[in-house]
């Protein structure tokens, strides 16, 4: 079984590493990467809590194999902050009580972050939709939906 | 869980991941979205020695309206089609299903090519591509030909796709005026597959009577099922309450679904019934009948 030679850029930063086929993504961030922002939860694709963004997008790191992240932008939990700042989304999670456990919040960042991006001011409605593949078992969803609200008034949105 | 070892191989040209599936045979397995794949192999539920990415293949992603069919890439993702200002326009059905798809984060990977090939019953694509009378365009060493997609489910996970062949293309034929699509979807939670779901498609003539009829099934047999005496039924028919009723009752005939934790055989055809007659229901309107 041949390694494969990939590089990433990982929040921003060129990274490179000789991974097997079946490494998955979020292993390579924890293990090979040491960013263990990212966690594994379900490690069946439903509970979210290894959402990272890839080329942009939100994904579960969980089912998405190191190799076909190869020339990719992966971005993760710690890439949030920036130049000692919190994103707004982090500051209006803690601002709002967004988190018990924080377990699934590294995920919710940054489906939440995202969901900005595509969405200056979305709807409680589409809020919800959008963390629908995210599971908080505190049940934390109405303090998660209003910082959501929170950080879209902050950036300006509504 | 980690997937037992297996061989990468990232396809530049559907030639090359032809090539690939022809030298291993069954031994290869394609890698698109990976939504379905990932977990089989993590799960160990299948292992192949043998993985063809085709996700970087250029020209596999596109959504174009043409001489009246909308043509589907196969390497389209969910959350693509879910955004695009055509299928919200002309397709209720499938901006009623791919938001019931697994969830966001799944859809931006998974694409709808996959959700129709991989021949899984619970996938919500099969039945609507059945109901719309989409015809799958796949490619093989010898060039592409058409499918009809219902004639495309063979069985449980065995679709008429050859070991080397790959499909390209959706082609769903763009609704007549005069039509209505609708899809109802059962399920227990986000990210769960169907209990049961109906993809309905109606064309109604200048009299309000039905001229075709496409009615098809998810999850509830081995395969996404037509609900061929149903369709009949209805055609030529003016479609009130009571011929809803009637035909809904004939696609939960057709229903041949199994026991599991979502419910009993009993309980899956009667949803289908209770299903089936809310996707017509909605489809008469959307049609602009009553």
């Amino acid at each position: 079984m041949a390694k494969h030679k990939i590089s990433v850029t990982v929040n921003g930063t060129a990274r490179e590493a000789e991974v097997e086929s079946r490494l998955l993504l979020v292993h390579l961030l924890r293990e090979v990467f040491r960013l263990t922002g990212t966690h594994v939860g379900c490690d069946t694709s439903h509970c979210g809590v290894c959402t990272v963004r890839l080329d942009g997008q939100p994904v579960k790191s969980c089912t998405v194999l190191a190799v076909q992240a190869d020339g990719c932008r992966v971005d993760t939990v710690e890439g949030l902050e920036q130049g000692g700042k919190l994103h707004p989304m982090q500051e209006a999670f803690t601002e709002k009580h967004a988190l018990q456990c924080g377990f699934c919040t590294p995920g919710m960042l940054m489906t939440c972050s995202s969901l900005l991006e595509r969405n200056k001011n979305p709807s409680e409605q589409e809020i919800r939709q959008a963390i629908s593949g995210n599971l908080c078992r505190c049940t934390g969803y109405l303090n998660i939906v209003k910082a959501v609200q929170y950080a879209a008034q902050k950036m300006g949105g509504a | 869980m980690i997937p037992a070892p297996f061989d990468y191989h990232r396809a530049g040209t559907l030639d090359e991941a032809i090539g690939l599936l022809s030298r291993y045979g069954a031994d290869a397995k394609l890698l698109s979205g990976g939504m379905s794949l990932l977990p089989t192999l993590k799960l160990r539920l299948g292992s192949f020695g043998h993985i063809v990415d085709i996700s970087r293949i250029p020209g596999l992603e596109y959504v174009k309206e043409e001489k009246g069919v909308l043509r589907i890439g196969a390497g389209t993702r969910q959350s693509t089609l879910e955004r695009s200002d055509v299928v919200k326009g002309k397709f209720p059905i499938l901006a009623d299903a791919i938001p019931l798809i697994a969830d966001p984060l799944v859809r931006n990977r998974g694409t709808f090519g996959g959700n129709i090939a991989n021949g899984d019953p619970a996938n919500d694509g099969p039945a609507i591509a059945i109901a719309l009378g989409a015809e799958l365009v796949a490619r093989g060493p010898k060039g592409e030909r058409s499918i009809a997609a219902n004639r495309f489910y063979k069985d449980l996970y065995t679709t008429d796709l050859k070991a080397d062949e790959i499909l390209v293309e959706i082609r769903l034929p763009v609704p007549p005026a005069r039509s209505g699509s609708a899809y109802r979807k059962l399920k227990r939670k986000t990210g769960d597959y169907a209990a049961a779901a109906v993809a309905v498609q109606l064309t109604l003539n200048g009299s309000g009577a039905v001229e075709r009829a496409g009615i098809a099934l998810t999850n509830v047999g081995p395969t996404p099922i037509e609900a061929v005496e149903a369709q009949k039924y209805l055609a030529g028919k003016t479609p009130d309450e009571k011929t809803i009723a009637e035909a809904a009752k004939l696609a939960a005939k057709a229903a041949s679904p199994s026991a599991d934790r979502r419910g009993s055989t009993e309980y899956k055809r009667e949803m289908t019934r209770v299903l089936c007659g809310r996707a017509l229901k909605a489809a008469v309107q959307r049609a602009g009948g009553h």
